[in-house]
């Protein structure tokens, strides 16, 4: 049953009437992406003073690194039609767990693990919302947004935790020996592949284009759509609650408000990297140069002196326009097709009158 | 609907319209970036300042950020104001590690959280940034300096002064302070009550009430401490929200102007209060000068003048010679008083 699915949905995603493949993988929009990312970095190295420095790298990837984590299972949520606005909320719970319980005396290893955990229940709560009530995401994770954060900021208050083992919050900061890129680029990189096989190369990342593009065809070819989006979102909230204890040790810093608004940083880069917000189309490596992308585009643009409101400015523009591209495109393509449907349908019937005369 | 043409040519044209963009921000970069490379690269003792407040627009650190400017200005060097639109130590963050990969010469920031911008402000040390801390300070061994506004025993002094200038040093007076466990309120008023048994033995402080800083719970404490107390003659409200509300009370009450209200407010707070005659004075520290005095500290760090030390000394132009006193802290002064005379120069 899922094969059939899958026959009857890959081609539409993936295949291009018979061009090459570097061709396809040449003028998507996944590669429109790569090659702007590339465009922004060549022009701040040769613009913008010290952006060429080894600290750029450490601290550009230190930075964005909660957003790539959470990018990745946010990707597979809108490719299939749902959307997580809760996952801020949940790393700032989680890291207010980690400050708790660390303060509590429990070892840092067993707070993390319970912190994560914590992140992977509220993913459950969404996902019992949303598949097995029924309710729209969009209604459930705007709810649980404040309810996560509500839970975060009333166990700790206005007060942060500040005082964590000095092991681990080196660890959080140190970079692979002899380069500077970060250590967390390693379970990054890990977690990348994982979810880049999960969506590309099995049957159950099919069914999530299968269940974005049409869910009730889906349902009736046999795939469970209500066990998938429930998958998705614990996914989601763990990775939250990783991405939440990763926080807390980079800043050394547990906070009810921490992450606050980085919903809204994570999906917009996800819709950068070229995942439709209607479901059914994206790729990872798109969505992870959509977040390195307006990751550079900020660090150069500060870099360069520019305020914080400028580069929202920017960044705010950037996503519109490759949005707006999009759906403008689509339409002058379809009008263009139905013209030439047109002219085809007369040419054919005037040969088909010609025989006669 | 999601035919592949359509994907492509999106991609293409998303390509050219973010190329636009990028050109944009491409010139507004170069633009930027101008004067920040003259200043690094000009002549060998030029002085580069960054100014990083809890957040910018914010009527009180746009005050110190132009005091600071001011001071730049007179001594040669170049400055810039940077930071996040709200006030958390994580978005501080990025401006301090921004700094350092800048090579700004100081840094003078106001701290979010006391530990959480730490090892971001490490860092920029060991790229031979100076730290100076003004308004609030982090852990002394993570910056060089800390400029500090006022110390409690002058902030208890001056309100203590105030009152007592105001109700001729005789009297009952209360405290309307902001909660009951809030450490700063609580040691200026232990402060506040040795300074009135010392000097001021006529008068008599009757209560401490709390308003919460809620202007609702403070407006009802003032309310109820002017009934319970006919003979009251004045209240001192150590919290601006706390003088604030207390203001509005007493300014639309039959006691307007006969009981007297003094504490720490801020100008444009308190404001009508001075201008409709229900509050005299009152007391803060002057945030123009505070940044006037972190910058001329940043340049005598920066120029050699200083190692931030216990018992160095500085010039800080028109405020004056300086000394560091004990963990790298130093005192800007006494309070400042705000009264008519003087409300109109202030807009924080």
């Amino acid at each position: 049953m899922t094969a059939v699915t899958t026959d009857t949905v890959a081609p539409r995603t993936y295949q291009d009437h018979g061009r090459p493949l570097w061709r396809r993988a040449l003028l998507t929009r996944e590669a429109a992406i790569i090659g702007i990312l590339v465009l922004v970095v060549v022009v701040a190295l040769g613009t913008v003073r010290n952006f060429d420095s080894p600290l750029t790298v450490t601290y550009l990837l230190r930075d964005i690194a909660p957003i790539l984590l959470i990018a990745l299972p946010m990707t597979l949520i809108i490719i299939t039609e749902e959307i997580d606005l809760s996952v801020a909320s949940i790393v700032g719970l989680s890291s207010v767990m980690t400050g708790i319980l660390t303060q509590a005396g429990l070892p840092f290893p067993a707070a993390a693990v319970v912190a994560i955990l914590v992140g992977a229940m509220a993913g459950v709560v969404n996902g019992f919302l949303v598949t097995v009530v029924g309710l729209p995401s969009l209604a459930v994770t705007i709810g649980t947004l404040a309810l996560f954060r509500g839970i975060a900021v009333g166990l700790l208050g206005t007060t942060a935790i500040t005082d964590f083992p000095e092991e681990w919050t080196d660890l959080a900061k140190a970079n692979i020996p002899g380069t500077p890129i970060p250590l967390i680029v390693v379970p990054f990189v890990v977690l990348a592949l994982v979810f880049a096989i999960l969506l590309h190369f099995t049957p159950f990342g099919r069914s999530l284009y299968a269940i974005g593009l049409n869910k009730e065809a889906a349902h009736f070819s046999g795939i469970d759509v209500g066990r998938t989006k429930f998958t998705l979102f614990v996914l989601s909230g763990a990775v939250s609650g990783f991405a939440g204890v990763y926080f807390t040790l980079l800043y050394s810093n547990a906070r009810g408000d921490n992450a606050m608004g980085m919903e809204l940083q994570i999906i917009a880069a996800v819709l950068l990297g070229g995942v439709s917000i209607f479901g059914g189309r994206g790729a990872l490596h798109g969505v992870i140069a959509g977040v390195l992308l307006i990751g550079t585009l900020g660090s150069a643009l500060r870099l360069a002196g520019v305020t914080s409101d400028i580069i929202n400015v920017i960044t705010g523009v950037l996503l519109i326009v490759s949005v707006v591209s999009a759906s403008l495109l689509a339409w002058l393509h379809r009008s263009r097709s139905a013209a030439i449907g047109r002219r085809k349908g007369r040419r054919s019937a005037a040969g088909a009158a010609a025989p006669t005369r | 609907m999601f035919g592949f043409t359509r994907t492509r040519r999106a991609g293409v044209v998303a390509a050219i319209a973010v190329g636009a963009t990028l050109v944009i921000s491409g010139c507004t970069a170069g633009g930027g970036n101008a004067p920040g490379g003259d200043g690094g690269d000009g002549d060998g003792g030029d002085v580069s300042i960054t100014m990083l407040p809890k957040n910018l627009g914010n009527p009180y650190f746009d005050t110190s950020s132009s005091g600071a400017e001011e001071a730049v200005e007179e001594f040669g060097g170049s400055f810039e104001e940077v930071g996040p639109s709200e006030a958390s130590p994580t978005s501080q963050v990025q401006y301090i590690q921004t700094a350092a990969q800048q090579g700004a010469s100081a840094l003078i920031v106001s701290a979010n959280d006391p530990e959480a911008i730490c090892d971001a402000l490490d860092e920029a040390r060991s790229a031979d940034v100076k730290v100076v801390t003004f308004d609030s300070d982090t852990n002394p061994e993570c910056r060089d300096l800390f400029i500090n506004q006022a110390t409690s025993e002058g902030i208890a002094k001056v309100q203590v002064d105030l009152i007592a200038e105001q109700i001729g040093d005789a009297g009952q007076i209360a405290v309307l302070s902001a909660s009951a466990n809030a450490t700063n309120q609580n040691a200026w008023i232990e402060l506040m009550e040795a300074e009135l048994a010392a000097s001021h033995p006529d008068i008599e402080l009757v209560e401490v009430v709390y308003g919460d800083d809620d202007d609702q719970t403070s407006f009802d404490k003032t309310a109820a401490l002017l009934q319970t107390y006919p003979d009251l003659k004045g209240i001192v409200s150590p919290t601006t929200v706390g003088i604030a509300a207390a203001a509005r009370y007493l300014s639309t009450s039959d006691f307007k102007g006969k009981v007297a209200l003094t504490g720490l407010g801020t100008p444009n707070q308190m404001r009508e209060y001075v201008e409709d005659g229900t509050v005299t004075a009152f007391a803060l520290w002057n945030p123009a000068d505070l940044g006037y005095l972190a910058a001329f500290a940043a340049q005598a760090l920066v120029s050699g003048d200083i190692t931030g030390a216990e018992g160095d000394s500085f010039e800080a132009g028109k405020l004056g010679s300086y000394e560091v006193g004990a963990d790298g802290a130093v005192l800007l002064g006494d309070p400042y008083v705000f009264d008519a005379e003087n409300i109109g120069d202030f807009d924080f």
